[in-house]
């Protein structure tokens, strides 16, 4: 924080008539985004869990046949055997192979349908939340009765009409995501709304959309980014049973949602196909929430925090 | 209130009740909090606590009852207790009992029994879903108070009594929110004395209080301290509140205590330069005091355009003599004028038919008490509440209800500062952005040339250009309500409002905003509009004054007419429920 208002060395002198006293210098200095994230103990572990399974999907696709000798839909020996490094799957492919390979699309769908989710359930909830009144009943109650449905129906129905595509299994999942993180926008949103620098732009007379992109959301980011997290792990579930009733991935793609699907009913005997896709997802989702709460944090002031 | 200075010549001649020797209390990080203080709680006596914020005031005081905040820790020195005889806890045969270093379950039981606390804000502490009966018997209960339930439902009447609150059962029933902030804060009192405590913590408790609300609850206070022979540590930043109540003052600067000693000693002759400080930053009724730096203002002032300006050479009787502003005797036309407003809430009037005039130059001083409908007046005129009667005229010109009907340049004119400069800033923008919204919407610079004058208007609240980057979290309330200030003269505004904008901070702040305010007008030429609850600064910052009480303007006129002569009754209460030093 910066200097009380009284001074010692000004209380020593406090003879007015003096020459005017300097204007007070800010004690702190600010530091970049990054740096202030970096700083926090929680941020670089966020940021090293996160990379690291990021980077094995990116590479992973490149580097499998390279690494393990095969190519992920390649057969390697009979089925869960232990030949390599991790065995073989329920069709005797390489686990490792297909671990490396199928992180890739899963976690590009499922980031595309949680961001999806996101901006349209922000716009909503926070619509709602900042206009009050019957605009927020009518949307609220719409997003109600969108809710009472499981969000597998609904993704289920889309589908079959439309077909198993990637774009498909994006849009219906992020649509389904929305109706809850309106809920949450929505919430974070009232609590803000009633802040009166809310007030004094109003009376300044920013445009209605402005105010909430520039003093509501930053400003319930927090709360926002937690449910981002959560709703990157539901997307990975929701993907990956969308692929165990065959209408997600489609085999003989490598996914690491179907490779649990796939290899669940040896996990006595050959559990590598179970646990290195669990492995690799659970260490996503504390990555990212580690991330997020380091990021909300970094965000509530520009100097570094002893975390 | 005159009974008080009558008992001031008693002095207790009685031993101590608590004692802190050299207590010393650091944060997990290293930086310590207190750096070794003494203080002695003697019977039937009241010691205030005086400090600006962060100066460990509420730290010591907690100490008292064994606790540290979360990320402190004790690391040297001594509390003693030294119980009433009578005490059940008292098994030390005499010789005090050690707080630091006591197991848990002991401090559970002394704490509500021996030693009582009160919290600042009665609204908080109180549990809401907790009958008020039931609340000041659950101390009893836990306490283990007496035979029979008869006997502690007896003694919550007995307390309430005590307390001035009817003990009938029927108020007994009723739920923390029906009562009003005053009665909340004397159920606290209450539950504090349930137990016949032998010493007394009162951590700023009059703080959200109004005057007359405050000075009941201080009556309470003394009264109960006297009646039940308690040792009382009243912490407070205000001094005139400790002039009224204590018998003996201490003054904390981070973290030490700088002097010590009793009230006349502290207030006729203080020793460390640090309580003059204190002392000077206390506006006075009779504006006699020169604010801190306001002897600092350029000596060639317009016609003495406030009382401050006159009194640093003129002495007591200045303010009369340079009188209200007048820069033109003139009747020129009123820069702002405000005719039959009215304003309700549902069916709850708020306004009814208020009507005054401001112009160039001139500050006009709002006082009311909370609820009085200040706020909504100058919400009203800011354009924040849309659906008022009556008219609001700027120049002449007759102003749409709405700000986002209001032209640019009338926009422009009239700038509002909020209360607290703790939620008119979004934390999530530096203040620059903040600062340059203003300009921004008035689109009359182009955006590269709008940080120049967000830096001007930066240097003009004293705060330096380092601070365009920051974010609010990085600054103290003092700097926040400087920066709030700010984006309100970017603008160059010809009226001011200020709702309320001392409220929040500190008597030294206060001072140094108040300061920063009479600069700008000598500097601008600003109108003020200044609403307050606080009739001792209305010497401090304006020219007229404007008394408001449940929507009506009670009395109007400049400010000596009104404090000398104040026609109306509620004027003459709210003069005499002033704390004076």
């Amino acid at each position: 924080m910066s200097t009380p208002d009284l001074d010692p060395e000004v209380v020593a002198t406090p003879e007015p008539g003096a020459v005017e006293t300097p204007p007070k210098e800010s004690a702190t200095r600010s530091r970049p985004l990054p740096a202030r994230v970096w700083a926090q103990t929680q941020g670089k572990v966020g940021v090293v869990l996160t990379a690291a399974v990021v980077l094995v999907a990116l590479a992973g696709p490149l580097l499998a046949p390279w690494l393990t000798g095969y190519s992920p839909t390649e057969f390697a020996d009979r089925p869960f055997q232990s030949t390599g490094v991790f065995g073989t799957d329920n069709l005797g492919r390489s686990v490792g192979a297909r671990f490396l390979a199928g992180g890739l699309l899963l976690l590009a769908y499922s980031v595309l349908a949680t961001a999806l989710g996101l901006v349209v359930g922000c716009t909503i909830g926070m619509i709602g939340g900042y206009a009050g009144g019957r605009t927020d009943s009518v949307i609220m109650r719409l997003n109600d009765i969108v809710l009472a449905f499981p969000q597998l129906v609904l993704a289920l129905l889309a589908i079959v009409v439309l077909g198993p595509h990637g774009w498909v299994l994006v849009t219906v999942i992020g649509l389904t995501h929305a109706p809850r993180i309106a809920r949450v926008a929505r919430a974070a949103t009232l609590g803000v709304v009633s802040e009166d620098y809310i007030r004094a732009a109003e009376m300044y007379a920013v445009p209605r959309t402005r105010i909430l992109a520039r003093e509501v959301l930053p400003n319930i980011t927090g709360p926002l980014s937690v449910e981002a997290g959560l709703r990157l792990t539901y997307s990975i579930g929701a993907i990956a049973s969308l692929s165990f009733l065959g209408l997600g991935m489609q085999p003989p793609a490598a996914d690491w949602g179907l490779m649990i699907n796939e290899n669940r009913i040896a996990l006595s005997v050959q559990p590598w196909g179970v646990i290195l896709p669990v492995l690799a997802i659970a260490v996503l989702t504390i990555g990212t929430n580690l991330l997020a709460d380091a990021v909300a944090r970094a965000t509530e002031s520009t100097t570094v925090e002893a975390s | 209130m005159s009974g008080v200075t009558a008992e001031r010549g008693w002095r207790p001649q009685r031993d101590a009740a608590l004692s802190m020797r050299g207590l010393r209390v650091a944060a997990r990080g290293g930086a310590e909090i207190l750096h070794g203080v003494d203080l002695t709680l003697t019977r039937g006596e009241i010691l205030g606590l005086v400090g600006e914020s962060g100066s460990g005031k509420t730290t010591a005081g907690l100490a008292c009852l064994g606790h540290f905040r979360s990320g402190l820790a004790h690391t040297a020195g001594s509390v003693r207790l030294e119980p009433r005889p009578a005490s059940s806890e008292a098994d030390d045969g005499g010789e005090g009992l050690e707080l630091m270093g006591l197991p848990t379950d002991r401090l559970r039981r002394l704490r509500g029994s021996c030693v009582a606390y009160i919290p600042q804000d009665p609204a908080l502490s109180l549990n809401p879903v907790l009958r008020v009966g039931e609340q000041i018997r659950e101390v009893l209960d836990t306490h283990g108070y007496g035979e029979s339930t008869g006997d502690r439902d007896a003694r919550v009447e007995e307390v309430l009594a005590d307390v001035g609150l009817p003990s009938t059962a029927e108020y007994r029933r009723k739920w923390p929110h029906q009562l009003s902030g005053g009665q909340q804060q004397r159920i606290g009192i209450a539950m504090a004395f349930a137990m016949f405590p032998d010493v007394l913590i009162l951590d700023e408790p009059t703080t959200g209080l109004d005057v007359s609300t405050q000075s009941h609850v201080l009556d309470t206070i003394r009264s109960m301290t006297r009646q039940h022979d308690v040792a009382s540590l009243y912490i407070t930043h205000d001094l005139a509140v400790v002039a009224e109540l204590a018998d003996r003052i201490a003054v904390m600067l981070r973290g030490e205590l700088v002097e010590e000693g009793t009230v006349q000693q502290v207030l006729q002759a203080p020793e460390h330069p640090y309580t003059r400080r204190l002392l000077d930053a206390v506006p006075d009724l009779a504006g006699r005091k020169v604010l801190t730096a306001t002897g600092q203002l350029p000596a060639a002032r317009p016609s003495g355009s406030d009382a401050d300006g006159g009194k640093a050479t003129g002495g007591a009787t200045a303010p009369s003599e340079t009188g209200p502003r007048e820069p033109e005797p003139g009747r020129e036309a009123p820069l702002l004028e405000v005719k039959h407003l009215r304003k309700s809430y549902g069916r709850t009037p708020v306004l009814q038919d208020v009507g005054f005039s401001l112009r160039t130059g001139e500050s006009t001083m709002v006082l009311g008490e909370s609820g009085s409908g200040k706020t909504t007046l100058s919400r009203c005129v800011a354009g924040l509440i849309e659906d008022y009667e009556g008219s609001i005229a700027l120049n002449g010109k007759e102003l749409a209800a709405s700000t986002r009907k209001r032209s640019n340049d009338e926009r422009q004119e009239i700038q509002y500062i909020f209360q607290s400069p703790f939620s008119s800033l979004n934390p999530r923008r530096s203040i620059g952005q903040s600062l340059s919204v203003p300009l921004e919407m008035s689109g009359k610079l182009p955006a590269r040339e709008r940080r120049g004058v967000v830096e001007d208007a930066l240097d003009s609240v004293r705060l330096g250009r380092s601070f365009h980057d920051r974010r609010p979290g990085d600054l103290s309330g003092g700097e926040r309500q400087r920066a709030a200030i700010a984006r309100a003269l970017v603008n160059a505004p010809s009226v001011l409002i200020c709702d309320e904008i001392t409220s929040a901070l500190d008597v030294s702040v206060q001072a140094s905003i108040i300061d920063l305010l009479n600069r700008l007008r000598s500097e601008r030429g600003l109108a003020l509009l200044f609403v307050t609850h606080n009739i001792t600064l209305a010497r401090h910052v304006a020219d007229r004054i404007v008394v408001l009480n449940q929507g009506v303007i009670v009395d109007s006129g400049p400010v000596d007419d009104v404090l000398e002569n104040p026609t109306h009754d509620y004027t003459r209460e709210l003069l005499s429920n002033v704390p004076t030093l």
